[in-house]
């Protein structure tokens, strides 16, 4: 058996509150697709960054290709040929792809012959890019193509992608599979770290499973079923949301007639001829790749950015075009954003003050001065209702992890038991577990009466949570389809903006 | 650690403060008990210690509602020069009146004239996005200069032997004293009061969570719908009101007239004050205190140790630049690296 290119033993890594990483063993073969599968705080990406050199472990060893090592910064480790791939990206807009990619790469490969070379790394790896394009008018792919051809230029051994396929549609996961499949045959490793259990049932090799910082299994992952995986993961059966069938003929809560609005963003996307109803409950769902006019909507919905006409956009039968967020609130809309800190919360306030964000409604506020107690409870009641793991109502936001925060910002929301409920992303960076909670309270909301409006990128979310679904392309929508009468490819096809025109004649 | 480099600031302002004493051939223990101690020995001293405080209290209590919501007013200095013409006109025109209502009146206007100066930056900065920190520096000036035509031209008074400064002031136009013998008066309660709204406003009131957050992360606020509009106009004017009732208190205080200086630059030594004070209320009270000495201790360096006048604003100078020193040690860490060729270089 040949030497693996990667080994880690014995890896710890402690923090004043918390351990990471608690004696992880893990080996990587050459030309392996390995799963790194956790929940959210299982210490997967202390442990990337570890391997990375972005942090040092307190104890263990790390071997490369059978030798000794110590990473002492990333500049190291690319040195040694570990590439890793953010699930941010970091691109500058206004540049091209060769300009962004010139930045990155070292002296000598940065000549007139950086362009042949991206396009011939492109090429042979399934990855088109055009290199003068500039980056902004770049999909969501695109972009992440440009960041592996960044990558690819130092020739690496070990790539390792951090939750790829969050910003992806369906048909670019099964491109990207493609490359990291090649990229596996001529030799190269690839750590794979994702939540989404199918994913790594038909990409990877073998999987480490991780658990509170330690490894609590390795498989291959191909034997296994998802309900196998996730048992692993969390350590009992994945919970299953509940769905009843929707109410019938509900009352309207929301109706956008005919929106159009030119961006304001240069690099935004504008709203042409959007027309919406959702009814009191029903769950809505809006699939689209991001950055399709997503962003731009919802601001519009939420009353962030308020419209001209007041008749465009009636909330709760009243015509909101020109109601601010707080006014929208008091006629019943509630909003959960897709960005937590500094949006839906502030980071450095605690959890009961940012209760008062959207809660000044319900008798927390009295003559202009704040009711400390009310706050207080409010913000007790939601984080035992909705089990937020916190040091209690005073701890800061930024002190959650990414799923108890959206679990009490979700909960924060609910608790005003509003008309309508706008959520975007509900559950981005959430682990299974805090997932299916927060699927599970969207839907009672639903059957409490709650007209629901759902946009995000993950079509199996959409599918699981929505009664009908439409698809954001380009800043135009496709009509409503009940979840019944349509399928994740027909989805999947509109995503590319082509639905049929008949039918959204019907609705312009 | 947000405690900790205001008391960092102090320690090394007095420290370099004595080597530079010493560089100048003083005894730096007689320097230093000049500057900070003698100042305030006897009741008088204490009492100057206030009247000094007080602009600086009030003023930088108004800024710091706004300084806490990214609301940049650096007018103060204008904003209490325009507050003291506003005063000192209606002083002058009903003059020789002892009516117990022409104090009153002088305070409501003087309040009202630092606020009209500062909705000028308010307004331009909400409806044309104009810079507030550069409107109101600019119109800090403009305001000198109104104050100088005046006490030149029309509210001159007329026995003053062609100076420029107004007619005294009546017993009946001047803050009562609060302690005899002293000029504390009771504008010092003003800028108390001053410090428990301004507590009270921050800490308590829901429009005060609402300009707090605004400041620390705007894309909350515009999601919770508080009007970013608002802040700036809350922000701007509780300076200029705050300015413009220091500019009352010197003019129907210690100086009992309108000259054509009415302040030492109170308006922008606040600044430093809410930043050692970290804009709270209790951390201000204290820093205008701080402050105050520093300047009784110039004046006082400038009789017995014969130094410049300079010496105030080289102390205030040190002072904050010491404090925002600090503030980038507490906040980030020195790092030595090597670069490409080698070399050590260090880099923050």
């Amino acid at each position: 058996m040949s030497v693996p290119r990667l080994q880690l033993s014995g890896i710890r890594k402690a923090y004043p509150a918390v351990v990471a990483n608690d004696g992880i063993d893990l080996e990587v073969m050459p030309g392996e697709i390995h799963a790194i599968l956790g929940e959210n705080g299982a210490g997967k990406s202390t442990l990337m960054k570890i391997i990375y050199g972005v942090t040092r472990p307190d104890e263990g060893e790390i071997e490369w290709e059978g030798r000794r090592v110590t990473i002492a910064s990333p500049a190291v480790a690319r040195k040694l040929g570990i590439g890793m791939v953010f699930q941010h990206f970091s691109l500058f807009e206004t540049l091209t792809v060769a300009e962004n990619v010139a930045l990155s790469v070292q002296g000598a490969q940065r000549g007139a012959n950086l362009k042949a070379r991206i396009e011939e790394l492109s090429q042979r790896y399934g990855l088109p890019l055009d290199p003068q394009r500039l980056v902004h008018s770049l999909s969501m792919g695109e972009r992440q193509r440009v960041e592996i051809v960044r990558c690819l230029f130092d020739d690496p051994k070990l790539l390792i992608m951090d939750e790829p396929t969050s910003v992806l549609a369906p048909q670019a996961v099964e491109r990207l599979f493609e490359t990291l499949r090649r990229l596996a045959r001529e030799g190269c490793s690839i750590l794979y770290i994702s939540h989404k259990l199918d994913e790594i049932k038909t990409l990877c090799h073998s999987a480490t499973v991780i658990s509170a910082g330690r490894v609590t299994g390795t498989c291959d992952p191909s034997k296994e079923t998802s309900e196998s995986l996730a048992r692993l993961m969390i350590g009992r059966d994945l919970p299953v949301v509940a769905h009843p069938a929707p109410a019938q003929d509900g009352e309207v809560r929301l109706a956008i007639a005919e929106l159009s609005r030119v961006s304001a963003d240069p690099f935004g996307t504008d709203l042409k001829n959007i027309s919406l109803t959702v009814r009191s409950g029903e769950i809505v769902g809006i699939a689209g790749a991001s950055g399709n006019g997503q962003r731009e909507l919802l601001e519009v919905v939420s009353g962030e950015e308020p419209l001209e006409r007041p008749g465009v956009i009636t909330v709760c039968g009243v015509e909101a075009g020109r109601l601010g967020p707080a006014e929208r609130r008091a006629i019943g809309l509630a909003f959960v954003p897709a960005d937590r800190l500094g949006r839906a919360v502030v980071g450095s306030l605690s959890l009961a003050e940012n209760a008062l964000l959207t809660a000044n409604g319900a008798g927390m506020v009295r003559r202009g001065f704040i009711v400390f107690d009310a706050v207080q409870r409010f913000a007790e009641r939601c984080i035992e209702r909705f089990g937020v793991k916190c040091g209690g109502p005073s701890a800061q936001a930024k002190s959650l992890s990414g799923g108890n925060l959206q679990k009490y910002i979700v909960g924060r929301e609910i608790l005003h038991e509003p008309k309508l409920l706008v959520v975007s992303h509900p559950t981005w960076g959430v682990d299974v577990n805090a997932t299916a909670f927060i699927r599970q309270a969207l839907i009672e909301l639903r059957d409490a009466g709650a007209g629901l409006l759902v946009v995000s990128d993950e079509l199996d979310e959409l599918f699981e949570l929505c009664d009908r679904i439409a698809v954001i392309a380009g800043g135009r929508l496709s009509p409503a389809k009940p979840v019944a009468e349509t399928s994740v490819e027909e989805i999947g096809l509109w995503m590319s903006g082509l639905w049929p025109a008949s039918q959204a004649a019907r609705v312009a | 650690m947000s405690v900790a480099s205001p008391a960092i600031a102090i320690v090394l302002t007095a420290v370099v403060g004595c080597a530079l004493f010493s560089a100048l051939g003083k005894n730096p223990l007689t320097a230093f008990y000049t500057f900070f101690v003698a100042p305030v020995a006897g009741v008088n001293g204490v009492a100057e210690l206030f009247l000094k405080a007080s602009p600086l209290m009030l003023i930088a209590m108004g800024l710091a509602v706004g300084f806490r919501a990214n609301v940049w007013n650096i007018g103060a200095e204008g904003q209490l020069t325009v507050g003291a013409i506003a005063a000192g006109g209606v002083a002058l025109h009903f003059y020789g009146s002892n009516s117990p209502l022409i104090l009153p009146a002088m305070i409501v206007a003087g309040a009202l004239g630092g606020i009209a100066w500062a909705a000028i930056p308010a307004l331009l900065r909400t409806r044309f996005n104009a810079n507030e920190i550069l409107v109101s520096l600019m119109l800090t000036y403009v305001a000198g200069l109104l104050l100088n035509y005046l006490v030149h031209g029309p509210w001159r008074d007329p026995q003053g032997y062609n100076f420029p400064q107004s007619q005294q002031f009546t017993a009946a136009e001047l803050y009562p004293i609060l302690i005899p013998g002293t000029r504390l008066n009771a504008s010092v309660l003003i800028a108390f009061g001053a410090i428990a709204a301004g507590w009270a406003f921050i800490e308590k009131s829901f429009l005060g969570y609402q300009m707090r957050v605004a400041g620390l992360a705007g894309g909350a606020a515009r999601y919770a719908g508080f009007s970013l509009k608002r802040t700036v106009w809350i922000g701007m004017l509780a300076g200029g009101a705050a300015a413009g009732l220091a500019g009352v208190g010197e003019v129907a205080g210690p100086i009992g007239q309108l000259l054509s200086s009415v302040s030492p630059g109170y308006g922008f030594a606040a600044i430093i004050v809410a930043f050692v004070g970290r804009l709270h209320p209790l951390g201000i009270f204290l820093a205008s205190l701080l402050m105050s000495l520093l300047y009784l201790g110039g004046e006082q360096a400038q009789m017995s140790l014969n130094l410049p006048p300079a010496i105030t604003g080289i102390f205030e100078g040190m002072l904050l630049f010491f404090l925002l020193g600090a503030d980038v040690f507490v906040n980030y860490r020195l790092k030595r690296r090597r670069t490409a060729r080698g070399a050590p270089a260090s880099a923050a």
